[in-house]
């Protein structure tokens, strides 16, 4: 709604927004449920104000690449459902889609959050790859910092599944006690400027307003796994740094709620 | 060998538990969630809305289009490829059968109301618990409607007759019939029928007899999750 | 025989209302038979022998004297097509939108530009729903800044209230102008904090839109602030 996002942004420039939110602050309650689903290996659903966003982490055995004969993989997808939003179409995975799934890989696979070469089997032959889906339920804004929640606690829940000794079949139907060798928790976090004004979380009216967003995935000791900016206006230096405080911040913020919720 | 004993310990005309709930996701007009056993469906209405592209307008009465889909992680198995297949087609299909007959959108000439449903995990008769939570998202986004339908599968196993299959019970070494079936409350007419397997005419009978009473029950979850939604304070 | 729902009761499609010959289907009801069905989620309403029932939810169906605000979205040779927030666009055309004289080659957008807002009244609606409306209507304006929310368009009654009381409460607390269109659009002006107080009341009017009381309720809420 144009007629918004001229309030939103004239209510930015004095730091306050539609709903009466401080611009630094989450919408509440972030609830955070695990083993959603029970034919995922792992699987979290993550709700922040009104966005719902599920992940789900399917375990399977493939061949390593060759350049990596003793690793296993990762692969993230991102289906932006029709039944999630009105602007959303039935088809492939559009470009929204594709951006989210890959900054939330990139977000994992560059921190080396997960020990990859404890998940190869036989080195050149067999090794355990992730199969991760981020699925949107309601977008209300925010997909990024939502997924990349989903998608923490979806890994932390995961279990491998049995794996008969003999023929080497998996049997999905029943789990072990043994979870992912998860070593970091890069955490997203998007901050969002429109006009001179930084602000966090934004509801989906606000993203219609937005000049420029910054992504920034870290770990807990504040070291950076992936930075991804979007939107049509630049950003400067003095912004970026300031982007990143803030996101650093409210990373803390983000780990703590999901360590809260999630148990290792 | 007769099947006189079910998998789960349930009796023989026992449905799995249910548990629905309406308006659930706050974009759409009209919502549900709908859990029976092991199978899940969220389901969310848009609409009505305007049709495109337009050859696929009928400028007599809207439309309604449904669109089911499983999610990635939520087979038994290994990741299922997203995206449609042809197994989702025939059951998006099916659903327009099943819901058609109880809409009137006569109000609405050349407009579609979307009915979309994703499911997060499932253990067999998903197609039923998408018409059931259809059913459940219609009434909640204020679409005009005769009746209710509800919809729940009907076994055959070993000659025996069973509500609600599970996963185990489809997958019975032996004869075993699927029967798919939905049901107008009012009316008890029959809006889908799908069978796979083998069954004699007599049992399907008794099969249809029983979808009658099993309908029933799946009615009673549909009615309290609309209700509740309106619950006074 | 008789009534099998009673005054104020929640009722799902398909429902039977009353048995017999001695009521009459009203408002989204039908009858088969000796029965009367709902044909909706909705309230029942009983007034003397005619059964109709007020739905909880639901699409606006455009109506002929309907004030609505819609969203211009183009401008053709004739005026602008405004969407309605529905799934059929209106009509607004040049002599229905200002009293003054448009030359023929005027540039239209220089009146109304694609993306404004405007309050308009609906003239006619045909059978396939096609709408003209009018801008030269009491109350009808290019709509101000401030903010737009969506409300279902079934709740609309209970936002305005018994002869406007309830938004004149709003309006009056608040002290922000606020229009509401029957087709669920509502526009809001005022201070920062006002426009917030008067979005909260109207959700709240909106989620418990069945429930009695409600003026007192919302009273209690802005009385608070």
């Amino acid at each position: 709604m144009d007629v918004n996002s001229e309030t939103i942004a004239r209510l930015a420039s004095t730091g306050q927004r539609l709903d009466g939110r401080n611009v630094q602050e989450y919408r509440q309650p972030i609830v955070i449920e695990t083993n959603i689903s029970w034919t995922a290996e792992g699987s979290a659903k993550v709700q922040i104000g009104k966005t719902v966003i599920l992940a789900g982490v399917k375990l399977a055995i493939e061949k390593p690449y060759n350049d990596t004969p003793d690793e296993g993989g990762i692969m993230v997808n991102a289906e932006l459902l029709p039944l999630s939003s009105p602007e959303y179409e039935p088809g492939p995975p559009g470009i929204k889609a594709v951006e989210l799934a890959r900054v939330i890989d990139r977000g994992i696979r560059e921190a080396k959050a997960i020990d990859m070469k404890k998940l190869c089997i036989t080195p050149g032959e067999k090794a355990w790859f992730m199969m991760i889906d981020i699925i949107t339920i309601n977008d209300d804004g925010n997909l990024f910092d939502a997924a990349g929640l989903a998608v923490l606690a979806a890994l932390k829940s995961a279990h491998f599944p049995v794996v008969d000794p003999e023929t080497g079949a998996i049997d999905y139907k029943h789990k072990t006690e043994e979870t992912l060798p998860i070593i970091k928790e890069p955490v997203p976090v998007t901050i969002y400027k429109i006009g001179t004004s930084l602000l966090i979380d934004p509801t989906r009216e606000e993203e219609d307003a937005y000049d420029a967003r910054l992504t920034v995935a870290s770990d807990d000791k504040g070291i950076l796994s992936a930075l991804q900016k979007g939107g049509d206006a630049p950003l400067t230096m003095e912004e970026i740094s300031a982007m990143i405080d803030l996101a650093l911040e409210k990373a803390k913020f983000l780990r703590k709620t999901l360590n809260s919720l999630v148990k290792s | 060998m007769a099947y006189t004993k079910r998998s789960d310990g349930r009796d023989l005309e026992e449905l799995r538990p249910m548990e629905a709930k309406a308006g659930v996701i706050p974009n759409a007009d009209g919502s549900a969630y709908f859990k029976i056993g092991n199978t899940i469906a969220y389901c969310a209405v848009y609409g009505p809305r305007e049709l495109f592209p337009r050859f696929l307008q009928n400028p007599k009465t809207g439309i309604i289009r449904c669109h089911y889909s499983m999610m990635p992680f939520s087979g038994s198995g290994e990741r299922i490829r997203p995206g449609q297949n042809r197994r989702a087609q025939e059951i998006s299909k099916v659903m327009n059968f099943a819901l058609n007959p109880v809409i009137d959108l006569t109000d609405f000439p050349n407009a579609v109301v979307d009915i979309f449903v994703d499911l997060p995990q499932t253990d067999a008769g998903t197609r039923c618990a998408a018409i059931s939570a259809a059913a459940i998202a219609l009434a909640d986004a204020g679409i005009p409607m005769k009746d209710l339908v509800s919809s729940v599968a009907i076994g055959q196993v070993e000659g025996t007759v069973v509500a609600d299959l599970n996963y185990q019970e489809e997958a019975y070494p032996g004869v075993v019939s699927d029967i798919p079936v939905a049901m107008t409350h009012n009316t008890k007419e029959i809006t889908l029928l799908q069978m796979d397997g083998e069954i004699s005419k007599q049992h399907l009978l008794k099969a249809l007899e029983m979808a009658k009473r099993a309908t029933e029950k799946v009615y009673q979850v549909q009615i309290k999750a609309l209700k509740e939604k309106f619950v006074r304070e | 025989m008789g009534l099998l729902t009673k005054e104020r009761d929640i009722v799902i499609p398909g429902e039977a209302l009353a048995e017999g010959l001695d009521f009459l289907p009203g408002e989204n009801t039908y009858r088969e038979g000796e029965q009367i069905y709902s044909k909706v989620l909705g309230l029942v309403t009983v007034s003397g022998h005619v059964l109709k029932i007020t739905p909880l939810a639901g699409p606006y169906i455009p109506k002929p004297g309907d004030r609505i605000i819609g969203k211009v979205i183009d401008i053709t040779m004739s005026g602008w097509r405004v969407d309605t927030g529905t799934a059929y666009s209106a009509l607004l055309n040049v002599k229905d939108a200002t009293t003054r004289f448009v030359r023929k080659d005027e540039d239209l957008s220089k009146l109304i530009a694609i993306g404004d807002y405007v309050v308009v009244t609906i003239i006619k609606v045909t059978s396939q729903n096609l709408i003209d409306v009018s801008m030269r209507e009491p109350g009808c304006s290019p709509l101000p800044g401030g903010r737009i929310i969506k409300i279902n368009c079934q709740k609309v009654p209970r936002v305005i209230g018994k002869q406007g009381s309830m938004i004149s409460l709003i309006k009056q607390k608040t002290g922000c102008e606020i229009t509401v269109g029957q087709n669920g659009l509502i526009g809001i002006k005022g201070t920062p904090a006002g426009e917030l107080t008067a979005v909260r009341a109207i959700r709240i009017i909106e989620e418990k839109a069945h429930q009695d009381g409600l003026t007192d309720k919302i009273q209690q809420f802005l009385e608070q602030k």
